[in-house]
C-alpha cells in the first residue's frame, strides 16, 4: 500500500472517521475548471480523490459519468493533460491519496509500463481499471507494482466467498466494493451493503473497504460505515453538480463544497 | 504491446476485459455452453431447429452469368434464404437454446444493420423471451424496415443516442445493460467479437455454414475451392465460412473490410487494415484508435459492417497470416450489389455485396480457371432505400 493511503486510513482510524471520496473526470468541463475542482473538493474535506481519464467508451459508467468524459474529451483533453492537472496539484498537496480510474484501452494505448510509470511521477496513488477483472490481471498488477502504485480492484455484489478471498488478496492500497449492481449512477440507491461481505474481505486480510456505485446521500455514507466499510465514493453525484452548475462556475464550486463537507461529516463519529 | 490473455486466447488475442461484476455470468455461460457441447439433445433440437424453423442446408449456388467470361466459378452460398434473411439466425438460436438451459427469461442484443436484432426478435417470439434490442439511431435511420421487423415481433428496439450512435455504442450499451440485468438476462452478443466466450460460441453455432459449403462443393466440384470470401464486420459470417477450411492450406481466407470512402481517407471501418490491437468490447484485438487509445468512429455504407473493432481470432488469422484482409469501398459494393441483382437475380445484402466485389476483382486477374465461394451472408431488401441514391436506373423497355 502507498504511504499515503495508509497514513490516510490510520489517521482516519484513530479519529474514529470514515474516508469520503469524491469522484470527478479529469478535464471536465475544461482542464483549468477541472484543476480548481479537485481544489474545492479538497477545500472542503474530501480524504482521497478519484479521478477519472476520459475514455471514448466507457461500458461501465451510466449517464451522467458518460457525459462529463464527453465533455471533457471534447474540450481537447487528452491522457497527457490528465496527468498534468494532477502533476501541478501534487505541487500544492502531497500528501492527499490520489486514486486513478480508467479504461483498459488508454492504459495499454501508449504501452502499459510507460501509463504506471507515468501516473507514478505525476503522484498517482493507485490505479483502478474498470474492465479488468481479476482473472485478467496478471500484466497489469506486475507492471504497477514496478512502478509502485496500488492496483485496486473492485468486489461486486455477485462475487462468492472464493473471489472475494481472491480480490481481498489482490487489491491494493483500498478495496472498491459495490455498493449494488450496474453502471455507475446516483439515480439507482445502493443497498444497504452486506456486512457479512465486508467482513469476509477484511478477514481475508483485504485493505480498507469502500463503498461505491449509487452513494449520494450522507444517509449513504453512514448505511456503508455501519456495515463495516472503511469509506464510501461518490461518483455521479459529486459530477451532477458540475453538469448542473456549468453555466453559473460560483454556484457550481459552492454547491460541491456543501456536498463534500455534508458527506465528509457523515463520516463522523463512526462506531 | 502485448497484454497477458488468461482465458479465451486466441494467439496474442482474445481474453475476458469486462467489469469485474459480468465475469461470473461469463463463465457460467462458458459452462453451458461446453456441457451443451456434449450434449446430443441440444444437438439435436439445434440442428431440428435450424432445419424445420431456418430452413437449413442453404444451398451454394454457382453464378450463371456473373465472371462467366473469367474463366472462374463463382460460388455463392446462400445465407440470404436462411430464415430471418442472413446467416445470423444460425447462431442466434444456438445462443437461445443456451440462454433457455441457462434459465434466462429475458433476451437483450446489440444490432447494427438489424439483422441480428431481427433474428434475436425471432428467437425471443418462439423462445417466449422478453426481448429489447439495442440500435444506434443512426442505424435505426438507415435500417427502418428492420426496426419494424423486429418490433412486430415483439422485441422492445431501444435507440441509443451516445457515441457515433452505432454499433459499437449499442454493444456499450447492451454490456450496461447487462451488468444490472444478468440474474435473469442473456445478452445475446450478436457477432465473433466481444469477450470470451462470445468468440467461440459464435464460431461453433456459425461453422455450419462452412461445413456445409465444404460438402456441397466437394460434391458440385469434386475439389476444394482456391478461395473463400467473406465480409468482416465483427466478423461472424466470415469465421462461421472459414472454420472447417483453416486447416485445408489450399484454401486461401479472404476477410473483406469496409474501405468506406477509401483506406487514404478517414471514412472506412477498415480495422485489421487501418487499425493496432487494443481493448475494447471485452477483448484484445484490432481497433481504430489514436494514439492515446481512443476509439475511432467507424465509417460503411454498410451498417452491419460498420464497426471499429473485430472479432479475435480473426485478428489472430491475419497475424498468423493464414487469411488475408482485404478493402472493398461504398462504391465498389454498391457496384456489385447492383451487379449481382441484374446478372443473377439476387439482391445481396450490402454487408456481402463487399465480399463478393472482392471475388469479382480477384476473378478478373489473369490466372487459371478457379473455383470460388463466396458468403452472402444476407438479402438485400433492407438495403434498398440505403442504395438507391447511388445508382440510376434507366427503363429498358419503354
Amino acid at each position: 500500500m502507498t504511504t499515503r493511503y495508509k497514513a490516510l486510513f490510520e489517521e482516519l482510524q484513530k479519529n474514529g472517521e470514515g474516508a469520503f471520496i469524491p469522484f470527478v473526470m479529469l478535464g471536465d468541463p475544461n482542464m483549468d475548471e477541472s484543476a480548481s475542482i479537485i481544489e474545492t473538493l479538497v477545500k472542503s474535506g474530501a480524504d482521497a480523490l478519484e479521478l477519472g481519464i476520459p475514455f471514448s467508451d466507457p461500458v461501465a459508467d451510466g449517464p451522467v459519468i458518460q457525459t462529463a468524459a464527453n465533455r471533457a474529451l471534447e474540450s481537447g483533453i487528452t491522457p497527457d493533460g490528465c496527468f498534468k492537472i494532477i502533476e501541478n496539484f501534487r505541487m500544492k498537496n502531497d500528501t492527499i491519496p490520489i486514486g486513478l480510474l480508467v479504461y483498459a484501452n488508454l492504459v495499454i494505448g501508449r504501452g502499459a509500463r510507460n501509463f504506471y510509470s507515468r501516473a507514478a511521477k505525476s503522484g498517482v496513488d493507485s490505479v483502478l481499471i474498470a474492465d479488468v477483472p481479476t482473472l485478467a490481471s496478471g500484466s497489469f498488477v506486475e507492471y504497477a507494482r514496478d512502478a509502485g502504485i496500488d492496483a485496486v480492484f473492485i468486489a461486486p455484489p455477485n462475487a462468492d466467498d472464493a473471489k472475494l478471498r481472491e480480490i481481498a488478496g489482490l487489491t491494493c492500497g483500498y478495496t472498491y466494493f459495490l455498493g449494488r449492481s450496474g453502471v455507475t449512477g446516483a439515480d439507482r440507491e445502493m443497498s444497504a451493503p452486506l456486512s457479512s461481505r465486508i467482513a469476509l474481505l477484511k478477514s481475508s486480510g483485504a485493505p480498507p473497504v469502500v463503498v461505491g456505485f449509487g452513494i449520494s446521500k450522507p444517509e449513504h455514507v453512514r448505511a456503508s460505515l455501519e456495515a463495516g466499510a472503511d469509506g464510501a465514493i461518490a461518483g455521479s453525484a459529486t459530477v451532477a453538480i458540475i453538469e448542473r452548475r456549468l453555466d453559473d462556475r460560483d454556484l457550481m464550486h459552492e454547491e460541491l463544497a456543501r456536498f463534500v463537507k455534508d458527506m465528509k461529516s457523515a463520516t463522523k463519529g463512526k462506531g | 504491446m502485448c497484454v497477458e490473455i488468461s482465458k479465451g486466447a486466441f494467439g496474442d488475442f482474445g481474453g475476458m476485459f469486462v467489469p469485474e461484476i459480468l465475469v461470473p455470468t461469463l463463465l457460467d455461460l462458458e459452462r453451458a455452453f461446453e456441457e451443451s457441447c456434449g450434449d446430443r439433445s441440444f444437438a439435436s433440437e439445434f440442428e431440428g431447429l435450424l432445419r424445420e424453423y431456418a430452413g437449413r442446408e442453404t444451398p451454394l449456388y454457382r453464378c450463371r452469368n456473373l465472371a462467366g467470361d473469367t474463366g472462374v466459378k463463382i460460388y455463392l452460398k446462400r445465407e440470404d434464404l436462411l430464415h430471418g434473411g442472413a446467416h445470423k439466425t444460425n447462431q442466434v438460436i444456438g445462443q437461445a437454446l443456451l440462454a433457455r438451459r441457462m434459465g434466462k427469461t429475458r433476451l437483450i442484443a446489440e444490432t447494427g444493420a438489424g439483422q441480428h436484432g431481427v433474428a434475436t426478435a425471432l428467437a425471443g417470439a418462439l423462445f417466449k423471451m422478453r426481448t429489447r434490442v439495442y440500435m444506434g439511431s443512426k442505424d435505426m435511420a438507415r435500417q427502418a424496415q428492420n426496426v419494424f421487423r423486429m418490433r412486430l415481433m415483439g422485441a422492445e428496439v431501444t435507440p441509443v443516442e451516445t457515441g457515433s450512435r452505432s454499433l459499437k455504442d449499442a454493444i456499450n450499451e447492451a454490456l450496461r445493460d447487462w451488468s444490472e440485468s444478468y440474474a435473469d438476462t442473456h445478452y445475446l452478443l450478436g457477432t465473433a467479437a466481444g469477450p470470451h466466450p462470445f468468440p467461440t460460441i459464435v464460431r461453433e453455432f456459425q461453422r455450419v455454414i462452412g461445413r456445409e459449403a465444404k460438402r456441397q462443393i466437394l460434391e458440385a466440384e469434386g475439389r476444394l475451392p482456391d478461395a473463400v470470401f467473406a465480409c468482416v464486420g465483427g466478423g461472424s459470417n466470415a469465421i462461421g465460412m472459414f472454420a472447417d477450411f483453416i486447416d485445408e492450406p489450399s484454401v486461401r481466407l479472404i476477410g473483406v473490410e469496409p474501405a468506406g470512402h477509401g483506406l487514404h481517407t478517414e471514412k472506412h471501418g477498415a480495422t485489421i487494415e487501418r487499425g493496432r490491437p487494443g481493448i475494447l468490447h471485452g477483448s484484445y484485438s484490432y481497433l481504430l484508435q489514436d494514439e492515446d487509445g481512443q476509439i475511432h468512429e467507424s465509417h460503411s455504407i454498410s451498417a452491419g459492417l460498420d464497426y471499429p473493432g473485430v472479432g479475435a481470432q480473426h485478428s489472430h488469422l491475419h497475424s498468423t497470416g493464414r487469411a488475408e484482409y482485404v478493402g472493398i469501398t461504398d462504391r465498389e459494393a454498391v457496384d456489385a450489389f447492383a451487379l449481382l441483382s441484374r446478372e443473377e437475380g439476387i439482391i445481396p445484402a450490402l454487408e456481402s455485396a463487399h465480399a463478393l466485389a472482392h471475388a469479382l476483382k480477384c476473378a478478373n486477374e489473369a490466372g487459371p480457371p478457379r473455383v470460388f465461394i463466396v458468403n452472402l451472408s444476407g438479402r438485400g431488401d433492407k438495403d434498398i432505400e440505403q442504395v438507391a441514391p447511388y445508382i440510376s436506373l434507366e427503363a429498358r423497355h419503354p
